[in-house]
């Protein structure tokens, strides 16, 4: 294994951890308010401080984790729900008019960003987590569908697919029991870099108020909320800030990782 | 090229068609009634209707799908219904602060990406490349608008050599303006430039390993002279897409930057707009970040088959 992967896993696992520990257990309740202990630096009994309101950084870190990974993870879902099913399918029906309607289609989708499509969404809808996750899922379909066809389109001229040709399989048949297995690694690949991408779309998302909404907490809200006390209290944006940071720099550092792993080739070309 | 630059452009006609819409959809057609949505629950009839009269909302979907898009092509995107100003004149006004700050940035990004990418490539697995790739692998990880705070912290609040937000406006003068915007640049730059030196590196690479480099070696080039005659033509073609591609990246990140500058541009008048309910702002801003997303491919499309000639025969 190399040192990449075992960091990425490492940080990835710590942030995982603090987020299903959450379910049972926080160093004090994140919603209660304490105003006469508001605003303390880090120290031994509020390990990440306080906020405005009192409230314990440390356990609205390890929920905020929770919202992060929860909206991160089934945005990346639908992305692939959908997207791979779209790039198996027009690979397949490689230069039909599928394939041209599924391509063009993913071009539209790549020209509205996850926040455009997040503007739309709330102004007719209103803000919440499930329009993120909606959001950010739209984005990733095209991400998925192009990765798989292009993968697929290769797989489509060798000896084996041939072979099941020949033995009578159809199209769907052989995308699903010979493409789709040999497509896996590329797409765990992808998975965790459109996860990274995903928990920082999140708090983007939260921090411009279109994400989580009260009183769910949510990293990218953390750091709203403490734009105008950053002068006097850098933590309450220096904390939420790390853990966006580490958490992404864990799962791209995997990315790196598990494609050096499951692709020795590239690991050859590129060293 | 001129087959294949048609052939473009009637793919340009046809996404900004269905991508308008799309939006229109969304906009007017999924809330039901758009003028009972904005007034709220507790409009009287009567405002509600000459609301409807207003908006033309008396004819058919088609119909108006029809009479936006129309009016859209000559510039008219419709009258504000909160500020009672047409549409096209505050876009207009908070372009001169988005379109300098996507662009400000676009320069930045690639200013540091450049000699960063090469650098690391011409130090491949040296101590260089292992320093410049992790710094760029924490500069993929930091959100801009985070890294927005920390320079507003050290730069605008304690060393006081920026002002903390707001936009002093281009009549004051091109460097006040350009002033005013450096902090935000540099924040949307940053995690740019990040990944568009990975881009540089990774290319620079996989044209080192190409035959005619070797020939250039052969031929008594250094690694450096090789580098800096071929390598780097030939690296543009996936560099120059990227930073195409990263232009429309940007404008849509202008908007979260704009919040943390409180600068007054596209995204600020999207966010006022969302919370006064305005949708018909709301449909104008986004018709228009997708237009651009759209035009920018469309370009890149154009500029990528100018500089190989292998793509104009393919398509």
């Amino acid at each position: 294994m190399n040192r990449n992967l075992i960091l990425g896993l490492f940080l990835s696992s710590l942030v995982l951890l603090a987020a299903l520990v959450s379910f049972v257990w926080t160093p004090f309740p994140h919603t209660t308010m304490n105003i006469p202990q508001k605003l303390q630096t880090p120290n031994m009994v509020h390990w990440f401080g306080t906020d405005h309101f009192g409230r314990d950084i440390f356990s609205m870190i390890m929920v905020g984790a929770r919202t992060s990974i929860a909206v991160a993870l089934v945005a990346v879902g639908i992305g692939m729900a959908i997207g791979v099913p779209l790039g198996l399918l027009a690979a397949a029906r490689r230069g039909g008019w599928t394939d041209e309607i599924i391509m063009r289609a993913n071009d539209l989708v790549f020209a509205f960003p996850s926040l455009v499509i997040a503007i739309l969404i709330t102004a007719v809808f209103g803000a919440g987590a499930i329009n993120a996750i909606i959001a950010i899922g739209i984005f990733n379909i095209p991400v998925f569908a192009r990765i798989t066809r292009g993968a697929a389109l290769s797989l489509w001229e060798r000896e084996f697919i041939l072979a099941a040709r020949v033995a009578g399989k159809s199209g769907a048949r052989i995308s699903l029991e010979h493409i789709l297995p040999n497509v896996m690694n590329l797409l765990i690949v992808q998975g965790t870099i459109q996860f990274s991408l995903g928990i920082l779309a999140e708090a983007g998302l939260s921090y411009v108020g279109l994400g989580a909404q009260p009183p769910t907490p949510s990293w990218g809200r953390m750091l709203a909320d403490a734009q105008t006390m950053v002068s006097f209290a850098p933590h309450l944006a220096l904390i939420p800030g790390m853990a966006i940071i580490l958490t992404v720099l864990g799962l791209n550092l995997m990315g790196d990782g598990l494609r050096d792993l499951l692709d020795p080739r590239l690991r050859v070309r590129r060293s | 090229m001129l087959r294949y630059s048609l052939k473009r452009l009637l793919s340009l006609i046809i996404s900004l068609t269905v991508a308008s819409v799309l939006i229109f959809m969304v906009i007017e057609v999924a809330p039901g009634d758009p003028a009972s949505y904005m007034l709220g629950m507790n409009a009287q009839p009567d405002t509600v209707a000459a609301l409807r009269a207003e908006l033309g909302l008396d004819v058919s979907k088609a119909e108006r799908y029809f009479n936006w898009a129309s009016a859209m092509l000559t510039g008219d995107f419709g009258t504000s219904y909160t500020y009672r100003t047409p549409v096209s004149k505050m876009i207009g006004e908070r372009m001169w602060v988005s379109l300098p700050l996507a662009l400000y940035a676009l320069t930045l990004s690639t200013l540091i990406a450049f000699p960063a990418g090469i650098y690391a490539a011409a130090r491949r697995g040296k101590a260089g490349d292992v320093v410049v790739m992790g710094a760029t692998q924490l500069g993929v990880a930091i959100p801009n608008f985070w890294f927005a705070m920390m320079m507003v912290l050290i730069f605008a609040i304690n060393l006081r050599w920026f002002g903390a937000g707001g936009f002093a406006g281009w009549d004051k003068g091109f460097w006040t303006g350009i002033h005013s915007l450096t902090l935000p640049a540099i924040s949307l730059a940053l995690p740019q430039g990040a990944i568009l030196a990975r881009v540089m590196r990774s290319a620079l690479l996989d044209i080192m390993g190409e035959d005619f480099m070797r020939t250039a070696r052969a031929k008594g080039l250094s690694r450096r002279q090789a580098l800096w005659r071929h390598g780097l033509r030939n690296a543009m073609i996936p560099v120059l897409t990227i930073i195409g591609l990263q232009f429309s990246f940007l404008l849509a990140g202008s908007i979260i930057i704009e919040q943390v500058f409180y600068l007054p541009g596209l995204g600020r008048l999207v966010f006022q707009a969302i919370s006064a309910r305005d949708l018909i702002v709301v449909e104008s801003v986004v018709m228009l970040l997708v237009f651009a997303v759209i035009m920018v491919n469309f370009l890149v499309d154009l500029a990528y088959a100018f500089v190989d000639p292998r793509l104009r025969s393919r398509t």
